[in-house]
């Protein structure tokens, strides 16, 4: 006989502001083999937590049903607190009286209530077959895997490799460093962005712990928390790192001159073997195989004549290496969206002069194409009249993006500050929906840029168009009721941030879900906000959503400081609510070998005694430490050989049984 | 909804409007159009434009909009908009500012809206003080209401409330400096 008790929660009102706890409590003191019921205002609460403790004393407890909110909140609580006393954590069933009940018939008391009780007598029904489990140790690799090698996947390798543990860096891009060092200054101190992200780049490209690999990507993941094997193609650079100097005559000789500059927003040129940037680490060069012309027509060859230390090898090829990982730090970071494909009314891209941000910080940049001088992109001149245009993409759930993009207001405010900083008698106006600027001296750097005199019109630019050597912007003054008219020489959009292409892909790799608009979502918006659902899989900066370099390098740490504190065991407890194999009924047909998603069922062969005959016949076998209990071959199991411990089929039919009794 | 080019706003005008906040001792820029001086002022309901967008068309350069608004000449100055400002802004002293530079361009909105106070102070200079019998006339004259208030008259003449001599201050030079004072300060 088992003694179950069951302890009924309000949550505060709730759940006791719809269901009648007391009646519940009563009526659960009445179902079979219940031996204690009582109700509390907080059950997970300190106080709460020690009259479960006190009743397993008190009455000899050894299963026990919490009737309160759903078990992702509690179930974690709860299991921890058995796991100091007598009752094994796994003889516990959480009734959700709450998600199931409370919040979703706040219009009817009655039948909430009448719920609950059903709820409740599941619970005690499906406690009842409970069989306790136990936990296993598994070994911890202590490596890490960033992937992005951005500000935040920079700033999480380093913390976690300054910790004394190895960090290997993927990164899609030839460089490290990500946007960061494409940006002329950071707001709102106005500190230059490359002198502050340049040298971490270098400390990354420098530090005994720290592997960096560019032109990668991840391609395939097995494994599981500790013990990821991971799989990394290098994509051909063409240029043997071990043998470059990084002395750059290959591409001042380069004959391809004329291919955009991705890393100044194709303002200007470079070569097919390039550098992308001037501080890029590795600070070595990479050849374009789309635009040489010795991989594309097999003429010229120079950069291999000119090369001093023969480290130009056309033939190389895309390598993969697999490696083992303990945790992975997810950091895929963030695109601005191509507005020229959605708002035609802003000219779709036609216009040289209505630029993006981004450009506009190559423009600004010193490192630039001009050199910081602010000029348009169509014929040189300087502006005279600039308008800057907020939430472009943004805030347009029609068009781009529902969300806010949270950086714009401020980089807006930064863009108009600078512009009138360079030139004094330039025209600013900032069209604007709101201004949002919630950091620490944010708001500040907002009233100054608008004292330095740029005009902040409140209202969405409806309109640009051509007229002569100026664009014609419209928009409203929605502050004065006015439609307004600007003529404008440069127009910046500053556009919204979306996910890299490609982040949900990785994400999915590591069995990781993203939203609709492809950002990570994290394991618990505010709880766990830089875990994933998937243990051992962190994420950090704008792969989670839309933020500046403080919050970015904020999470970065933060996600770091959760590896490192993985990394200080040796070993973690696995997850005992695994498949379990019952040999006997076990035909050996193999389909849970290839349903199991986690390649953690294997057929063996086993010597049986059957009916008093000794047979050998091959049998399912579970890698506990592979197995995710996620019950897909439970499902599958044609002879019902797969059971789900803790989920058993036994104990989910005594639940439904429970509730079908009338 | 009118359109306005904000690339076509003349210099002169934005300097006019910059000329008028000078004068208030007031940094147009410092307004962040939050409307809690419209929200508390008594008399908005019965402006044009309330202070908040007075403020706006000077912010932008609109000068003539704001020289032709009914507001500054309804503006009480009860101060209680400068008082409440966030950012500080002396609003009525902007109100007094754009009702000053209306009337000097001959845009003013109300057509008898200075006559009373031009009166009343022209009396105040002359004789140190006001003398409400000349005053009343004086404005039933200059405002074309001729009639306005003679019910009264006989009872309050009557009671003593009013005389029909003038009265005047001992020290008038005194008076006369003050006025001096304030007038060299207006144009400073």
């Amino acid at each position: 006989m088992s003694r179950i008790g069951v302890f009924v929660c309000h949550c505060g009102s709730n759940i006791g502001g719809v269901v009648d706890c007391p009646a519940v409590r009563d009526y659960a003191a009445t179902l079979p083999n219940v031996v204690h019921a009582e109700d509390n205002k907080y059950t997970c609460s300190d106080p709460g937590q020690a009259k479960i403790r006190q009743a397993i004393e008190d009455y000899d407890l050894d299963r026990i049903v919490v009737a309160a909110c759903s078990p992702r909140m509690h179930e974690p609580t709860w299991r921890a607190l058995l796991s100091h006393t007598k009752v094994n954590p796994y003889m516990l069933e959480v009734a959700n009286l709450r998600e199931h009940d409370s919040w979703v018939h706040a219009d009817n008391k009655e039948a909430a209530t009448e719920k609950a009780k059903d709820l409740v007598k599941m619970a005690v029904a499906k406690v009842d077959h409970a069989i306790p489990l136990y936990t296993q140790q598994i070994p911890v690799n202590k490596k890490a895997l960033i992937i992005g090698g951005g500000i935040a996947g920079m700033q999480a390798a380093l913390d976690i490799a300054d910790a004394g543990y190895k960090v290997t860096i993927v990164e899609r891009k030839a460089t490290l460093g990500g946007k960061m060092p494409m940006l002329d200054k950071t707001f709102p101190t106005m500190d230059c962005s490359a002198c502050i992200c340049t040298p971490k780049m270098s400390e990354v490209g420098n530090h005994p712990n720290i592997t960096v690999k560019t032109l990668s990507e991840v391609t395939k993941v097995e494994g599981y928390v500790g013990n990821f094997e991971i799989t990394i193609k290098e994509h051909a650079k063409y240029v043997d790192y071990d043998k470059c100097t990084g002395c750059g005559l290959c591409t001042t000789k380069c004959p391809s001159k004329k291919i955009p500059n991705e890393w100044n927003q194709g303002l200007d040129n470079r070569t097919a073997i390039h550098k992308v940037f001037e501080q890029a680490v590795p600070s070595k060069p990479v050849i374009d195989a789309d635009h040489c012309l010795k991989l594309t027509r097999d003429k010229c060859g120079v950069c291999a004549k000119v090369c001093p230390t023969g480290a130009i090898n056309y033939e190389d090829v895309d390598r993969e290496t697999t490696e083992t990982f303990g945790a992975v730090v997810l950091a895929t970071g963030y695109e601005l969206i191509k507005w020229e494909d959605l708002y035609p009314e802003y000219g779709g891209g036609a216009y040289p002069d209505v630029i993006d941000g981004l450009h506009f910080e190559r423009i600004i940049n010193a490192s630039g194409p001009s050199e910081g001088r602010i000029v348009r992109p169509s014929d040189g001149k300087e502006p005279k009249s600039v308008v800057i245009v907020k939430c472009v993409g943004s805030r347009d759930p029609n068009k781009g993006k529902a969300y806010c993009s949270r950086a714009c207001c401020m980089y807006g405010a930064k863009h108009a500050h600078q512009i009138i900083e360079h030139i004094p008698d330039c025209k600013v106006y900032v069209f604007y929906m709101d201004v949002r600027t919630p950091g620490k001296n944010y708001d500040e750097f907002y009233m100054q840029a608008k004292n330095d005199g740029a005009c902040y019109l409140r209202g969405r630019v409806s309109k640009i168009y051509k007229e002569g050597d100026h664009y014609v912007v419209w928009g409203a003054d929605t502050i004065s009721g006015a439609k307004v008219e600007v003529n404008a020489d440069m127009v910046i959009l500053e556009t919204a941030m979306v996910a890299a292409p490609g982040a949900t892909e990785t994400a999915m790799l590591f069995g990781v879900q993203t939203d609709k608009d492809d950002w990570i979502i994290e394991a618990h918006p505010k709880l766990r906000p830089v875990e994933t659902a998937s243990r051992g899989v962190y994420l950090a900066g704008v792969a989670q959503g839309p933020k500046d370099i403080p919050d970015t390098v904020a999470q970065a740490g933060a996600a770091a400081s959760k590896v490192i504190g993985m990394f200080s065991h040796d070993s973690l407890e696995s997850n005992p609510q695994i498949s379990n194999v019952d040999i006997a009924k076990c035909s050996g047909c193999g389909t849970c070998v290839h349903i199991c998603p986690y390649g953690a069922i294997s057929l063996v062969e086993k010597h049986l005694r059957e009916n008093s005959v000794k047979v050998t016949r091959d049998v399912a076998q579970v890698n506990p430490a592979l197995c995710q209990g996620c019950g897909a071959c439970t499902v599958a199991c044609k002879p019902g050989a797969l059971d789900l411990l803790g989920y058993s089929d036994k104990s989910i039919m005594e639940e439904v049984d429970a509730l079908c009794q009338w | 909804m009118h359109t306005v080019n904000l690339s076509n706003v003349s210099p002169d005008a934005r300097a006019a409007c910059a000329e008028i906040a000078r004068k208030a001792d007031v940094n147009l820029r410092d307004c962040y159009q939050c409307g809690k001086c419209s929200a508390g002022c008594p008399m908005s309901e019965d402006m044009d434009l309330p202070p908040r967008q007075v403020i706006r068309k000077l912010q932008l350069g609109l000068l003539d909009e704001a020289l032709s608004a009914s507001s500054p000449w309804l503006c009480a100055q009860c101060q209680v908009c400068s008082v409440r400002c966030p950012q500080g802004i002396d609003i009525t002293g902007i109100m007094r500012e754009v009702r000053r530079a209306s009337k000097a361009a001959g845009k003013r909105s109300l057509p008898e809206s200075d006559v009373f106070e031009d009166l009343f102070l022209k009396k105040v200079k002359k004789k140190g003080r006001s003398n409400e019998q000349y005053l009343a006339a004086s404005y039933n004259m200059s405002s074309g209401h001729l009639m306005q208030d003679m019910g009264s008259a006989p009872k309050m003449l009557s009671k003593g409330l009013v005389g029909v001599k003038a009265q005047s201050v001992r020290d008038i030079d005194a008076v006369r400096k003050i006025f001096e004072k304030c007038e060299e300060g207006r144009d400073a």
